[in-house]
């Protein structure tokens, strides 16, 4: 029996050939490290992000996420929901604090509910990756398993919006949150305190359907993260990741710039730093190379 | 104009207020905002907004209801939580600018082609296919939004891209064919048609 075990919702963009494999992969690695094991949630479904309101409404989202809540309850009875996504963790949290506010939407949605043969309690508690971490499994025993401590290595620790607001992390500043510092000091990599875009905005969705306007906001996380001597940008957040990673040629068009900064999950330094190979960190999955983590993780 | 725009108008005569009150997420709320501006000011799109988050709470009492029901202002929401974990007085304005945005799409008054007003459209109805997100039709259906010609354009301006993600296996053409979802989609789609009769009916209740 593993150590800590959570009921596991993956969410759409960590499956197989989506734009987060690297995420899901990266995560299994370190949970394996960490002797945590995930049990995904049966046929769990889309949450609909933070992009769905305006289709969805108020009681089919919530519903969305109350049929993930209920079929936790039935197949992994007792565990706590952990997602990995920010705005699954904010739709699923969110949902749960809804129902149990508003004794009417709970009654809807459980009529809702019936019609796909589920009943829902309720009574599950819901948390981030990045609570398992600095909550149940904490900094000191993180890096006490470090094995290639990530040494030489400048990391700006963005932890973006969503992972951060409403909920966040419990004790952390909405303002300047440092949990992600620590992690990055944990595993031996210097962090980068004076980070000032650490909780800015990428776009999130907005970056599809507004690229400019997006953009804009993304070259300032870039600029600031190569204004504070950074060599990579760490996150804890799917669509930061992307967001960062993959409009970075775009942007060196649209003002000009010469950016190719590497953007890595959290769960991508704490593999490598575990001793585990590039291929278990999942660093073939940037488009832009992370080469400092590539050495290391050959030696 | 649509039917449910014409009842509303008449159901709430002046009292845009009471209107918000009763058909928006969250619009319990409004009369709270003491106009102090700070989500405004938080606000990472806030240079785009016609009418910001502080000016829209006063038109809703002022009873601007055409100019804030057709606004493209509540499209500029990013759902970063910044007005949200800022408001002195801890009104969920996130959530109420979603409402808004939402009421005005049940109505019909959204501005015609707003991008992020078709690309929530476009993500809902692809993720009730499957129950999951088909992320490369979804990428696929945005180029394409504006017909054929300018989907080519825009594919072909994003190549590149989508080269280096399928490189990285972060994309996948499998996905065209079939791809991820879920086993019950006939409940979930059940479950939400449900949901929906649900919340119409609470609408028509106040009657």
């Amino acid at each position: 029996m593993a150590k800590y075990t959570y009921s596991y919702y993956p969410g759409c963009s960590s499956q197989k050939g989506a734009s987060s494999s690297n995420l899901m992969k990266s995560v299994q690695t370190m949970c394996e490290e960490l002797d945590v094991e995930l049990k995904e949630i049966p046929d769990w479904n889309c949450c609909s992000a933070s992009i769905g309101y305006a289709s969805g409404s108020e009681l089919p989202r919530i519903t969305l996420s109350a049929r993930n809540i209920a079929l936790s309850e039935e197949h992994n009875p007792g565990e706590t929901i952990v997602a990995t996504c920010a705005a699954c963790w904010l739709a699923t949290r969110e949902a749960a604090e809804r129902l149990s506010h508003d004794p009417q939407l709970k009654a809807e949605a459980d009529q809702a509910l019936a019609e796909a043969g589920l009943k829902l309690k309720n009574e599950t508690p819901i948390k981030h990756m990045a609570e398992v971490l600095v909550e149940d499994i904490g900094f000191e025993n993180i890096q006490a398993g470090v094995k290639k401590p990530l040494e030489g290595i400048k990391i700006a620790g963005y932890v973006g919006c969503q992972t951060n607001r409403p909920f966040g992390i419990h004790g952390e500043s909405f303002e300047n949150p440092v949990y992600l510092d620590k992690m990055i000091e944990a595993v031996g990599a210097e962090s980068v305190p004076t980070y000032e875009k650490k909780v800015q905005c990428c776009g999130g969705a907005l970056a599809f359907s507004e690229p400019e306007k997006s953009q804009e906001m993304i070259k300032g996380i870039i600029e600031a993260a190569y204004d504070n001597g950074a060599d990579m940008i760490a996150t804890p957040c799917p669509l930061c990741q992307a967001n960062v990673e993959i409009y970075q040629d775009q942007i060196n068009e649209r003002y000009n710039t010469k950016f190719n900064m590497p953007v890595v999950y959290y769960s991508q330094l704490i593999s490598v730093a575990y001793g585990r190979s590039a291929e278990d960190a999942a660093l073939d999955g940037q488009i832009i190379p992370a080469k400092q983590l590539e050495e290391i993780a050959k030696k | 104009m649509s039917d449910l725009n014409t009842r509303m108008i008449e159901k709430y005569r002046n009292d845009f207020l009471k209107e918000v009150e009763a058909n928006v997420e969250e619009g319990e709320w409004v009369k709270m905002c003491m106009q102090c501006g700070v989500c405004s000011g938080s606000c990472p799109l806030g240079k785009h907004w016609a009418h910001p988050p502080q000016e829209i709470f006063m038109m809703i009492r002022a009873g601007k209801r055409e100019e804030v029901l057709t606004s493209d202002s509540m499209w500029m929401c990013t759902s970063c939580y910044n007005c949200i974990v800022r408001c002195p007085r801890e009104l969920p304005i996130t959530h109420i600018m979603h409402g808004l945005a939402t009421y005005s799409k049940k109505l019909g008054l959204v501005p015609k082609g707003q991008p992020t007003a078709t690309f929530a459209e476009i993500f809902w109805n692809n993720m009730m296919k499957k129950g999951r997100v088909n992320e490369l039709k979804l990428g696929l259906s945005l180029y394409f939004k504006d017909g054929f010609g300018q989907g080519i354009k825009n594919a072909m301006a994003n190549q590149k891209l989508g080269m280096s993600m399928m490189k990285a296996k972060r994309m996948s053409p499998a996905e065209f064919f079939g791809g991820h979802g879920i086993k019950d989609v006939g409940g979930l789609q059940k479950m939400i048609k449900k949901a929906q009769e649900l919340e119409e009916a609470r609408m028509k209740k106040f009657d």
